[in-house]
């Protein structure tokens, strides 16, 4: 596997606002975040990728029972990235109370945020914010 | 593969419970060898689940000790096994792996969860471990939470404006309430109207408390054998027709959560091996972790066209005396979910209603069954056919 695709090169772009997954020579696809293998067909033979930082909200929830540690309530969603890949992030600068389904099809921009982590988790990770464009 | 059949079966009482893992594994367990008609001593390995011990009592490597609380044979193996809530099918399915293939005759197969222990905060901490640790878990997100999604997604999807589709979900809480009402091990036994379901909480948009399963303690084991053996030893061995398991990679990569791939591609090899088809199911238990996930399922089994499975609990067509009774034990929703042991419970459920013992919410005349449990984010599904 490539360095450039590491959870941590993942992690160190997102912290300069850039979104890097891998692309596959064999079929195409993009795998974002990245990993060893495309996500469509299993091909070892991958590059490096920088993604563009536009996506289409596709569903959402607003959770309002949190695990411990966090603090509801807030809205997690799934968006479909300019190049094809879903990704899952929180929708910030938008009222929870506010959220229903005229929210599904909604242009949004991607970037990131710093989340603590807690005693299980390896660590603060950065994890990806969508906000409406 | 050799025919497999199952023979005794049991679970303990689910809901509150102030047992230890170990010991209701035990009560679950002997009961099923004592219906079995064998000894422990007879039993040639275990597979055994459980998810959370660590969390729940402090406790690692429970399939040894699990071994020794039933009181069978240091030549046996126990081995412990983790699908996230599919857990205890998949440790069935495994078991029934092995002796079709001829390496035992004899096996038990089952598992404990104590999740009350844990308490609500961080039950829901451990539970959402089942998603991608790195990519999901620090957006907060939870079960209920990717179910919501779901819903939401289905009814954007299917044009079905969300507060059908909501009443249409209390429809599916309504009726395995109904079917759990009848049955003395559920966790809940009490029948809830729409009105109720409706007026509940929100826990993840736009899912309501009564639109989702409780935490739950329980155990459920399976004694599992060949055929050959079980005909000899009991007077209606069940036998396995088909099973089915798949894996899905994290959520964001499964697209489209109105569909469980990795179920579909279950029951394709389930129903194959199986050689029926949807239209040949009198009764199913599936995973109804959330009243959304009922209606998934039933069209991911091919019982309805996708989009249109929304509405047939209010029709009646999935309870008792309609078309396909689905969750006739009360399912996830109301006879609760230990999730290292429903899977078994499911297993337990369906052998019973084969057998004809089921009682008030017996499906009359029922000769094919399906077991169906779905593990973490729709990650590993488990589908087992079996026939009287």
């Amino acid at each position: 596997m490539n360095a450039e695709c590491t959870f941590q090169e993942y992690q160190k772009g997102l912290a300069e606002d850039k979104i890097l997954g891998v692309l596959c020579a064999d079929c195409s696809a993009v795998t974002v975040p990245p990993q060893a293998v495309c996500c469509k067909c299993g091909s070892q033979k991958l590059s490096s990728k920088e993604l563009g930082k536009t996506a289409t909200l596709k569903t959402f929830t607003v959770i309002r029972v949190a695990p411990e540690g966090m603090n509801p309530p807030y809205i997690v969603a799934l968006a479909e990235t300019d190049e094809g890949p879903w990704l899952m992030g929180n929708l910030i600068g938008f009222d929870p109370e506010k959220a229903d389904l005229e929210l599904i099809g909604k242009k949004v921009s991607i970037s990131s945020q710093e989340v603590k982590g807690d005693i299980y988790a390896i660590g603060d990770i950065r994890s990806l914010t969508f906000s409406l464009q | 593969m050799r025919e497999v059949a199952i023979l005794g079966v049991a679970m303990t009482k689910f809901g509150n419970s102030e047992k230890t893992n170990m010991e209701m594994f035990a009560e679950a367990g002997l009961e099923a060898i004592n219906n079995s008609n064998i000894e422990a001593r007879d039993l040639e390995a275990l597979f055994f689940g459980n998810c959370l011990g660590t969390f729940e009592e402090g406790q690692m490597h429970m399939a040894a000790f699990a071994h020794s609380a039933i009181g069978m044979s240091m030549s046996a193996p126990s081995t412990r096994f983790e699908g996230a809530c599919a857990t205890a099918t998949v440790a069935v399915r495994h078991a029934a792996l092995l002796v079709g293939a001829g390496l035992y005759d004899m096996v038990i197969a089952g598992g404990a969860e104590r999740t009350t222990a844990m308490g609500t905060p961080l039950a829901t901490r451990t539970f959402a471990m089942g998603s991608h640790a790195q990519y999901e878990t620090p957006l907060g997100i939870t079960f209920p939470g990717v179910f919501g999604m779901a819903a939401h997604l289905y009814s954007k999807k299917y044009g079905i404006p969300i507060k059908e589709l909501k009443r249409n979900m209390a429809e599916v809480a309504v009726k395995n309430h109904f079917h759990g009402a009848m049955n003395l091990k559920a966790h809940f036994q009490k029948e809830i109207s729409v009105e109720k379901v409706l007026s509940g909480v929100l826990i993840a948009d736009p899912l309501q408390l009564l639109d989702c399963c409780p935490f739950s303690d329980g155990a459920a084991a399976v004694v599992v054998g060949s055929a050959d053996r079980a005909k000899q030893l009991v007077n209606k061995p069940i036998y396995i027709a088909g099973m089915g398991q798949a894996a899905a990679g994290p959520l964001y990569q499964q697209q489209d959560l109105t569909r469980v791939v990795a179920r579909e591609v279950s029951m394709k090899t389930a129903y194959k091996q199986a050689g029926i088809g949807p239209q040949d199911i009198d009764v199913c238990e599936l995973h109804d972790c959330f009243t959304i996930a009922e209606i998934m399922a039933i069209e991911s089994m091919g019982f309805y066209e996708f989009g249109k499975g929304y509405d047939a609990a209010a029709k009646g067509e999935t309870r008792l005396g309609g078309k396909v009774v689905v969750n006739p034990s009360g399912g996830l929703k109301s006879k609760g979910h230990p999730i290292g042991a429903t899977g078994a419970a499911q297993v337990t459920e369906i052998v019973e209603q084969l057998r004809g013992e089921s009682g008030s919410r017996q499906v009359k005349g029922a000769k094919i069954g399906l077991v169906d449990t779905l593990g973490g984010d729709f990650g590993t599904v488990c589908n087992i056919i079996l026939r009287s």
